[in-house]
């Protein structure tokens, strides 16, 4: 990085911006002393920089912290309820009686079968619409680039609401062809709850990943397709040999976000489960901690199943960035 | 040039693919707003891509006039929280990011690891433990729950960073000191300027976030005139058992906030392909 000469320089122009002990130097003293011992005021980073981190620590470590502070601790109620109850640490207790709570685990292991089922559908769709709209032979593409983008705008609550009309035999114009063509058209069954779901979550986000990997597929020098078409490679080939391999870093990019928006899967099971009674309230673990914190009133377990739900996301999708990092150049 | 061979085999095939693609993501989009002519015995009388009885403007009435004009409401509750959390987020992630990308500090690669990790924490684990330090400080059920936790974007650091290091020369910033302009100057006067592309789509990722954002309004929020268009939708759907005449309003009311947000996110796509290269190209 440039890193070095960029300290030398930005710092003296802020030794000639900002006279030293500006006036508005007052708060946060000793630190702002000390690194004007060292390369001048740097109030200014301050400024820009301090806004966003005390959002972000109010916003995102602090409840990231308490959440883990009510974690280890439980409410005691003594066995008659004659006094009042008492709150206790209990050290690891919650997620012992989250990971030993079937409910609980068996939401887990279906949120990894959905994110078996889901991601895999969701990037070879993202991808190949993002391949057929860059084929040379493709016309109307903005047209085309449009009405797959657009469900991206409408709203998870919304879109959820929509695919369950049309999973319900009442309302369904889809249930209405396929049943009188005599194919099979429950949606809503137990054998097929978890492909619809990821039906819709692929409506909403294909569209928008696809983009994202258009934009990658846009950066490729011409002279790569030219050298190949010169060498007699078909349009297949190129995407297979020269296009796929050059958006490397936006799949596994649309790889980790999907990963973990299937991991929380929480609106499109709420608004589908008044439908079906494939879906139960301990579904996905976002459900399950939802339904512990206001179904059953307990806090304390509920923040130990949100940790758990954001220790393996992070598990998994760090886990996965460091897999494809290591066989090739880094992603990020 | 891609004329030459007009309608050649390979051609047909990628088009119907292409146009089998656009079938499925329209078809829910045309059958709500379909069925938003409908009436509700309709609804579940006739084959949902026809309508053989339009009364639009009668369903409209109806979803407005409701409850007190309440879906009006919502949607301008929405506007409130999306309109008013992006812009202080794009203010913030700008200042943030361009401030990582054009002056060292201590520190700096550690706070940018911070909001790496930021952007990869689920936003649903976060509403929980907030929703439980806001009812400490009295904050739940007011229109600050659901709005202040949307002013912090990672991803819009992230966005920001990237594209003051690209597009920013050190050059430019030298020669706007040497004429004697203050840092702020800079960054307001010219930063802001050459940024604007990522800003736009910082700004656009987080209105639309916060718009589609359900589980912190449904996890702060009781009072219904403070909810945003998803969580009353949602409510309204979830009473369609007690009254069916829910299912008109929340059909109707589908179609009306699918094509509000997708009406603005079509007229504002040019802007999109700017930030989205910015954000997912490696440099």
């Amino acid at each position: 990085m440039a890193g070095t000469t960029g300290t030398r320089t930005t710092g003296a122009a802020g030794a000639r911006e900002t006279p030293p002990g500006g006036a508005s130097g007052r708060p946060r003293r000793a630190a702002h002393t000390r690194s004007r011992a060292r390369r001048g005021p740097r109030l200014h980073v301050a400024v820009f920089v301090a806004p966003f981190f005390v959002a972000f620590s109010l916003f995102f470590i602090a409840p990231i912290c308490y959440a883990l502070y009510e974690s280890f601790f439980t409410l005691q109620s003594s066995g008659l309820g004659l006094t009042e109850p008492t709150i206790e640490f209990s050290g690891l207790a919650n997620y012992a009686t989250a990971l030993s709570s079937p409910a609980f685990v068996g939401s887990l292991g279906r949120v990894l079968v959905f994110a078996a089922i889901e991601v895999p559908i969701m990037v070879v769709s993202a991808l190949a619409l993002a391949l057929l709209l860059d084929s040379a032979r493709a016309r109307w593409r903005a047209f085309f680039r449009v009405s797959f983008f657009l469900p991206y705008g409408v709203p998870g609550v919304v879109a959820s609401l929509l695919w369950g009309f049309l999973y319900v035999p009442q309302t369904s114009p889809l249930i209405d062809i396929l049943s009188a063509v005599g194919l099979p058209h429950d949606f809503l069954g137990p054998g097929t709850i978890l492909f619809s779901i990821a039906n819709i979550a692929t409506w909403q986000f294909a569209g928008y990943n696809m983009l994202v990997l258009i934009a990658g597929l846009q950066a490729i020098p011409q002279e790569l397709y030219e050298a190949a078409r010169v060498d007699g490679a078909s349009e297949l080939r190129i995407a297979w040999h020269v296009k796929i391999p050059m958006v490397r870093a936006p799949i596994i990019l649309i790889t980790v976000f999907t990963l973990i928006g299937t991991l929380q899967l929480f609106v499109e099971p709420l608004i589908l489960k008044p439908l079906t009674t494939a879906i139960n309230s301990d579904f996905t673990p976002n459900l399950a901690a939802y339904n512990q914190a206001f179904g059953q009133s307990n806090i304390n377990l509920a923040s130990a199943e949100a940790t758990i739900i954001a220790i393996i996301s992070f598990v998994v999708s760090f886990g996965f960035l460091r897999v494809v990092n290591r066989k090739g150049n880094r992603a990020w | 040039m891609v004329d030459r061979r007009r309608l050649s085999p390979a051609t047909v095939v990628v088009l119907a693919l292409l146009t089998a693609a656009a079938v499925y993501f329209l078809l829910p989009v045309a059958w709500v707003l379909i069925a938003a002519t409908k009436s509700s015995a309709d609804l579940f009388g006739t084959f949902g891509l026809w309508s053989p009885d339009p009364q639009l403007g009668a369903n409209l009435g109806r979803l407005f006039g409701a409850e007190d004009g309440l879906f009006g409401r919502w949607i301008l509750n929405s506007f409130l929280y999306a309109g008013v959390s992006a812009l202080i987020a794009t203010l913030l992630s700008a200042g943030a990011g361009y401030a990582m990308a054009k002056y060292p500090f201590r520190g700096r690669e550690l706070l940018f690891n911070l909001v790496l990790a930021g952007v990869l924490v689920p936003a649903t684990v976060l509403a929980l433990p907030t929703y439980l330090i806001f009812s400490e400080v009295g904050l739940t059920g007011t229109f600050w729950s659901v709005l202040l936790p949307s002013i912090v974007s990672p991803f819009g650091v992230y966005l920001a960073r990237i594209q003051a290091h690209a597009a920013i020369p050190d050059a430019l910033l030298e020669a706007a000191r040497l004429d004697g302009a203050g840092e702020y100057r800079i960054f307001f006067r010219i930063a802001v300027r050459v940024m604007s592309p990522a800003l736009v789509t910082i700004f656009l990722f987080q209105f639309i976030g916060v718009w589609n954002n359900y589980f912190l309004p449904l996890v702060m929020l009781s009072d219904q005139r403070l909810y945003p268009v998803t969580l009353g939708l949602a409510q309204w759907n979830s009473q369609t058992f007690r009254d069916p005449a829910f299912f008109e309003l929340t059909v109707t009311g589908a179609a009306v906030s699918a094509l509000l947000l997708v009406l603005t996110m079509a007229s504002l796509q040019r802007f999109w392909r700017a930030g989205l290269t910015a954000g997912s190209v490696k440099e």
